[in-house]
């Protein structure tokens, strides 16, 4: 069944932009992608957007779907009403390059400033052994695509651009998580996670969990235990006091 | 373990640092483009929370109808000065008479609750409004978040939760003693006796699955195959903690429930429904 939506697009750069109406045909099935490759092929040929797989497995076309960040991919048309207007703007968080496109380095600036996973040495046959029980929640972790609408969404940098520079944001608070967590690694990235990455800054308000297309708990299973284990490492004077005096065992 | 060789914090300016000019964002005027009802879960927090700490601020300063014999309000439990009715616990202090018990124990079971991973959640989200809804500007021209005081403090909440635990050891010892009747007499049990139990039943089903009771059971473990009792345990945990918030909530109904119930029948209001 095909009716016409109709759709609101920012378009713009940095200079400025705005919502620009548009009439288009949805066919059943269609997800919001869809809708805006056929504005693209039909009414608006310089349309910029960014997109791969078309599958939720890039990370590619995040965006944000009336206020919500979404992947563009993954929003089912048929969640609207026929007559609901739809929404489209770029992520807001990062600047914007042209159109629904973003330009994300914030992101790959924090990447690169985490301490690389560093293993222990090799067991005697060359061989590295962990038990899949040890390595399992690190691996629900492993799932993220990188798509950052955990990044878009959290009011830490949304709502206060000076925070990035002291404030790695949520994907990269579970990287964190998922290295500390790793029963092969040797780095100790507590303090780093306090003190450089910025998690007192998270006020574990959830709305990372809440966009999360892959339905990773960073929240409950990767900043709170991060911020546990910080507790243990800063401010709990009883575990400073074990591990000084070696009564604390650190595995 | 190795500690991590001191680095910068990567501190560039916003966005692409090398005193590159401000990076700019879309220009959308709008707070939000959210269409649906996002400010329906703050506000109805907002209410719950006000009814629920009005409530129990006129209970604990009320000094009065906290036992109706052989029930003690949770709010009252530990009753520690000699001015305590009911001998439910030892009377250890005479303070002055215009203080109320319950002023001297209130700050453990509230002091678990503010410091709650998820209450946190909750508050600053609906009082705070930092941020009021997921992708909804939040008000404040600032931002700091938990990394200075006050709000640093939060990081007490694992001493918060061993203090609990004591908290419901004593409220679990209450309930236990309703099973008296108003002589001293065991072998009795009434509709009180289900709402202490139920009552007890409910705080310890929230702390258990605190998130700090998660991390010291086994979470602070990096290798669970070589503590298989405490992965077990971390397991159980893992499993309540996946229903913190519904405990949280379905707990503040019962304590207040439960001294809602010995004030109907300390004051007269209602009588206790015997069973035998």
């Amino acid at each position: 069944m095909t009716y016409d939506a109709t759709f609101r697009v920012w378009r713009g750069d940095a200079s400025g932009g705005e919502l620009q109406p548009f009439t288009v045909a949805v066919n059943e099935g269609e997800v919001v992608l869809d809708v805006i490759h056929r504005l693209q092929a039909t009414q608006a040929g310089d349309l910029a957007v960014r997109w791969n797989c078309k599958a939720g497995k890039c990370g590619s076309c995040s965006a944000e779907i009336n206020g919500r960040p979404r992947l563009m991919c993954l929003t089912r048309m048929s969640t609207f009403g026929e007559g609901e207007t739809v929404t489209v703007t770029p992520l807001r968080t990062f600047p914007v390059i042209r159109d629904l496109v973003t330009d994300v380095s914030y992101n790959y600036e924090k990447a690169a400033q985490i301490p690389a996973f560093t293993p222990r040495p090799r067991e005697k046959d060359g061989s590295h052994r962990m038990q899949q029980v040890d390595v399992e929640r690190p691996q629900e972790f492993r799932k993220c695509i990188e798509c950052f609408l955990c990044q878009d969404t959290c009011h830490v940098i949304r709502d206060h651009e000076e925070n990035k520079a002291a404030f790695a944001g949520p994907r990269f608070l579970i990287r964190l998580a998922e290295l500390d967590m790793h029963p092969l690694d040797v780095v100790d990235r507590r303090n780093a996670a306090q003190e450089e990455f910025g998690l007192g800054y998270c006020n574990i308000t959830k709305c990372c969990s809440e966009v999360c297309p892959e339905g990773i708990h960073l929240t409950d299973n990767g900043i709170i235990p991060l911020k546990e284990r910080v507790v243990d490492r800063k401010y709990d004077p009883l575990t400073w006091l074990g591990s000084k005096i070696g009564r604390r065992r650190s595995d | 373990m190795t500690a991590t060789a001191p680095r910068g914090t990567g501190a560039v300016s916003p966005g692409h640092g090398n005193g590159m000019p401000a990076p700019r964002r879309a220009t959308i005027a709008e707070r939000t483009l959210r269409t649906d009802r996002w400010w329906l879960q703050p506000l109805v927090t907002v209410v719950v929370l006000v009814l629920f700490i009005a409530y129990s601020t006129f209970r604990a300063f009320q000094n009065a109808h906290y036992f109706a014999e052989p029930y003690i309000s949770p709010f009252y439990s530990p009753c520690l000065t000699t001015a305590c009715e009911g001998d439910t616990f030892p009377e250890l202090f005479t303070g002055p008479s215009w203080i109320s018990p319950a002023i001297y124990i209130l700050v453990v079971p509230l002091g678990f609750r503010l410091t709650c991973y998820y209450y946190r959640k909750a508050y600053y989200r609906s009082f705070w409004l930092s941020p009021p809804a997921c992708a909804v500007g939040e008000p404040h021209r600032r931002y700091t978040g938990e990394t200075r005081l006050p709000l640093l403090g939060q990081n007490v909440h694992r001493y918060a939760f061993y203090a609990g635990l004591v908290f419901n050891v004593i409220l679990s010892y209450d309930a236990v003693l309703s099973f008296r009747d108003e002589t001293g007499a065991w072998g009795h049990m009434g509709l009180g006796t289900l709402v202490l139990l139920a009552n007890a039943a409910l705080l310890w089903l929230y702390s258990l699955s605190c998130h700090s009771c998660r991390h010291i059971v086994g979470g602070r473990l990096n290798s669970f195959s070589r503590h298989p009792l405490r992965y077990k345990f971390w397991m159980v945990v893992s499993r309540l903690n996946a229903n913190h918030m519904k405990f949280a909530w379905i707990s503040l109904f019962g304590v207040a429930f439960a001294d809602f119930y010995v004030l109907l029948l300390a004051t007269g209001t209602i009588n206790d429904l015997r069973f035998f």
